[in-house]
């Protein structure tokens, strides 16, 4: 079965050059994910650990000094296959908000602070479809109204809105022409606990209503547990275990995955949350090896030098990890033995 | 109410200390300037008679009262606004006893007709221009516009009305090289086009000299607004390009353009000095600049008045209407 | 030294200003080489087109055109000098004791610079050039110049001023108890620094223009040698209609290189010092820094 969206040995960095002095950072290095059709794809990770970069590249959206220089993202909608990489502007505006579409971030001042919300709406709306202002202005009325959100912010501008009213419209604007696939960059950040759920709450309907396919991006493991199907952990660049929700929380296998599980705050426990030894690497200069060997406890002699591979231990659980690899290699010649 | 106090009442305080400073000043320069217009008139009265000396003190002293000469500088101070608020500029010297008023309000309309025209094509072209430029920055066109208009911005503008008065009026003789029309003042084809014909020069020097610096401060700040987050999401969403760069770029740069078209059309009053001096062109400026040459003290004070005002409304005016191009002030 | 190095390789529009005013600077070091004194008249054949033995020809007063470029070039440099140094003196004060004092200080030095805005410049200058007529020296002028272009200037600086101190830099230092003057000059001035030298160019060119202004309408020292008085002996002969180009074309084409290469050289100053391409120079990486959040995810919302 192929998924919705394919990425395969993705690598993006940003490449800039200023007075002389040229670098490269290597955000996205070698992914390969699929997503399937109708689930929530949790992408979890540190900051700068690519997550943005990443999801830009799937979108098609990476402009200078960003630069794709292998791999490919595709789209399959039904038999309709998508390069997204090789789209033009025009191929650009021919599936964007109809078949995929982003929501932003919370924090970010993603409305035009000089246009009512019913004007942006009208604009995005006459971007894709031709319809009068009328009815752009009834369609993100009954689309609100269908949300459950008040009809009247739409006479009202941006910053006459609460933090979380701004992202509820942001997320309606971003969904109004109902897409199939939606990305969504860490949309409940800089958002208070309260406010957090109902946008969460918000999204699930979306999904579930259209049956829409989410790629969700947060460092949020919580969130990634409130919604998501699958996570995949993303390290300096590159995955490093990929399984459904429940396998990630409760069988995580890589070290980096489970230090991530430690810190999490438990309800019925005492015990002191652990935090990651040590900061995630500057991308430039990506350590040797595995990357991240120098915070890692169980790191050996092989994980300074050779980049493990991504192996799949299970059906649908998938780790880059020396120590998971040889013992599954060394379960599987026991097994052969005996 | 409140809106009147903390936003209005200031601006209005702010208006009126302006003009009252700008007024003083007005009134002291040209009492420090060393040739004494009473005499000066005096003199040029007296070459074309005789007079008995009781006669010339009678003169000499009408003469003051009417310069606001006579008493001390402060009893001439209080007058001075006494006459401000009747609207009487008093006399001119060198067209004397022409009115200072009737003076500026028969060059008044050459500069405006100019300054007014320039002003606004230049600023519209400039913000188009460069906010294209900032929008498309990779373009070969884009790039062609940024060098030549870089290049044209620092020169002085003086040797750039020269240079185009050298290459029009001698080299390509194509426009007259004086004046600001031909025959009658009427509402006439003729002469409106004559009008034109004649100010075409002084005004491409204006909207060459304004066109630059409007275009750099587009482009900057078009810059800026593109890294926005609004404009990069509409991009995201694939807007069509000319609605992103309208109604999401430039609209949200209008702020700091409105304000700086109202200056400079705050500014017209002062006149086109050199403009007008260079290409002979019989507005303001020339007045101004003949008033200077003949220390014709109520015509100077006259002028600089005007353009004060000028100014200060413009700034009042810009201040009172941010409201309306910002929607975050209006509703603070 | 090594910024230096680092713009001439990398900005093109840093090396053509910086080789254009190297190019000045070579002239004014020649104006004190020159065989002619800058006063005299009648010391070599009059009006005399370009050639071997002068270079740039000779005007009407009989004086070598190039020889005398070189004390104009000079000159004028000059004036505008003092202009710039006096007006950003008092623009840098205002603007800082605005900017930093606030309040009462912040009003009061506020409406001085809002009235003196308002006033027009030029008929001013015009006027008191007028009535000093004939006293006039080009120090003199330079000074004026400068008495008159320090309100819009103080202005910017104190936006700028307000803006850095509203800057979460501020805040924390202030916070972590670092004192005033410690915070503005370790803190600001790294930031006040490229403003304030794209801003000495913008008065250089300022002054310039003025300075040819007023010496074009005969204001200025007509006995002495700048820009503006070669144009106004120039035009004073009717060069123009009597075909002497050459003897216009040398301040015009000089004036012009001048004012472009002060304004290209602030171009690239002012690009590298920036602080936002700084920061692109020497850490790239804060293109890919996603918001920064705390090591340790909280699990928010989730039991909310």
């Amino acid at each position: 079965m192929t998924g919705i969206v394919e990425a395969q040995d993705l690598k993006a960095y940003y490449i800039s050059r200023a007075y002389g002095v040229e670098r490269t950072v290597k955000a996205v290095d070698g992914i390969t994910m699929s997503v399937n059709e109708g689930e929530i794809y949790g992408i979890a990770g540190e900051s700068g650990c690519g997550k943005s970069t990443l999801l830009k590249v799937l979108l098609g959206a990476q402009t200078p000094p960003l630069t794709v220089v292998d791999g490919s993202v595709k789209y399959h909608f039904g038999d309709e296959e998508i390069d997204v990489l090789a789209l033009k502007e025009n191929g650009q505006r021919e599936i964007r908000w109809k078949k995929v579409s982003y929501i932003p971030q919370g924090s970010m001042h993603v409305l035009n602070p000089v246009r009512r919300i019913r004007d942006s709406f009208h604009d995005f709306i006459t971007a894709h479809r031709a319809v009068s202002k009328k009815e752009s202005y009834v369609m993100a009325r009954d689309y609100l109204r269908d949300l459950g959100l008040p009809e009247k912010v739409l006479a009202a501008f941006p910053h006459q809105l609460s933090g979380g009213m701004r992202q509820r419209v942001t997320i309606a604007l971003a969904t109004i022409l109902w897409p199939k696939l939606i990305f969504a960059d860490e949309p409940t950040t800089a958002l208070d606990v309260v406010v957090q759920r109902g946008v969460i709450q918000l999204l699930k309907e979306i999904q579930q209503t259209k049956g829409s396919t989410v790629v969700l991006i947060t460092h949020d493991l919580g969130v990634h547990a409130n919604l998501a199907d699958r996570i995949a952990v993303l390290y300096a660049g590159k995955v490093v275990e990929e399984a459904d929700t429940r396998t990630i929380l409760k069988n995580p296998r890589h070290p980096y995955t489970q230090y991530l599980i430690k810190s999490l705050p438990k309800l019925d426990t005492r015990d002191e949350r652990v935090s990651i030894p040590g900061r995630p690497p500057a991308l430039d200069k990506p350590p040797s090896g595995c990357r991240f060997h120098p915070r890692c406890p169980l790191a050996y002699d092989k994980c300074r030098t050779e980049d493990p591979q991504v192996v799949t231990i299970e059906p649908g659980h998938r780790v880059a990890c020396h120590l998971v690899t040889e013992e599954i290699s060394h379960a599987a010649v026991a097994s052969a033995q005996h | 109410m409140t809106l009147f106090k903390q936003f209005v009442l200031p601006r209005l305080v702010q208006y009126v200390i302006v003009i009252f400073v700008g007024v003083t000043i007005t009134f002291l320069i040209p009492r420090l300037s060393p040739i004494n217009p009473v005499d000066q008139a005096m003199s040029r009265l007296q070459s074309f008679q005789n007079a008995d000396p009781e006669s010339t003190l009678a003169l000499r002293n009408s003469l003051q009262d009417l310069y606001g000469l006579n008493g001390n500088i402060l009893t001439q101070y209080v007058n001075f606004w006494k006459r401000l608020v009747q609207g009487d500029l008093g006399p001119s010297f060198i067209a004397f006893p022409q009115k200072v008023t009737d003076i500026i309000s028969t060059s008044i309309w050459w500069t405006v007709g100019l300054l007014g025209t320039t002003t606004v094509i230049a600023w519209l072209l400039g913000l188009i221009l460069g906010s294209l430029s900032g929008y498309f920055p990779n373009r070969w066109w884009s790039e062609l516009m940024d060098k030549s208009l870089i290049t044209i911005y620092p020169i002085p503008y003086y040797i750039l009305a020269f240079i185009l008065l050298i290459l029009f009026t001698y080299y390509l003789p194509i426009f007259p090289l004086v004046g600001g029309g031909q025959g009658v003042p009427r509402l006439t084809l003729d002469y409106i086009g004559s009008v034109i014909y004649h100010s075409f020069l002084p005004a491409l020097s204006l909207v060459i000299a304004s066109i630059s610096f409007r275009f750099i401060i587009s482009k900057a700040l078009t810059s800026t607004e593109r890294s926005s987050d609004y404009v990069q999401y509409a991009e995201m969403a694939a807007l069509p390009k000319r609605k992103i760069l309208f109604s999401y770029v430039i609209r949200n740069t209008m702020l700091p353009q409105v304000t700086d078209l109202g200056l400079s059309l705050g500014t017209i009053f002062e006149g086109a000095l050199i403009t007008e001096v260079v290409f002979g062109y019989p507005g303001l400026g020339t007045a101004l600049y003949n008033a200077i040459n003949s220390s014709d003290y109520n015509l100077i004070m006259g002028i600089t008045l005007l353009s004060i005002v000028g100014i200060a409304t413009a700034s009042l005016l810009i201040d009172l209407s941010y409201p309306l191009f910002d929607p975050r002030i209006r509703f603070r | 030294m090594s910024t230096v190095r680092d713009l001439l390789r990398f900005s093109p529009s840093f090396r053509v200003g910086a080789l254009i005013l190297l190019a000045t600077l070579v002239l004014v070091v020649l104006s004190f080489f020159s065989p002619y004194r800058p006063d005299r008249n009648r010391v070599v054949p009059t009006n005399k087109p370009p050639q071997a033995k002068y270079i740039m020809g000779t005007n009407a007063n009989g004086q070598d055109v190039f020889w005398m470029l070189t004390f104009a070039v000079r000159d004028t440099l000059i004036v505008a000098g003092l202009a710039v140094l006096i007006g950003r003196s008092i623009g840098v004060t205002l603007g800082m004791v605005s900017g930093y004092l606030g309040g009462t200080w912040d009003r009061v030095a506020s409406s001085i610079v809002d009235s003196f805005i308002v006033i027009p410049r030029l008929p001013l200058l015009i006027l008191i050039a007028a009535i000093l007529h004939g006293e006039m020296t080009l120090p003199l002028l330079g000074a004026l110049i400068g008495l008159l272009d320090w309100a819009y200037p103080s202005k910017r600086y104190r936006a700028q001023i307000l803006s850095l101190r509203e800057r979460d830099f501020t805040h924390t230092a202030v916070f972590a108890g670092m004192n005033t003057l410690k915070v503005v000059i370790e803190e600001h001035l790294p930031f006040v620094i490229p403003f304030l030298l794209a801003d000495v160019v913008s008065g250089f060119l300022f002054a310039i223009g003025f300075e040819v202004t007023l010496s074009v309408l005969g204001l200025s020292d007509l006995q002495t040698q700048s820009i503006g008085t070669m144009l106004y002996w120039g035009n004073y002969y009717n060069s123009l209609l009597a075909n002497r180009l050459w003897v216009l074309a040398a301040p015009i084409v000089a004036s012009i290189l001048i004012v472009v290469g002060f304004y290209l050289v602030s171009i690239g100053l002012s690009s590298y010092l920036d602080p936002r391409t700084r920061l692109a120079r020497m850490q790239v990486k804060t293109e890919v820094s996603e918001p920064d959040e705390p090591l340790t995810p909280e699990l928010q919302g989730i039991n909310a």
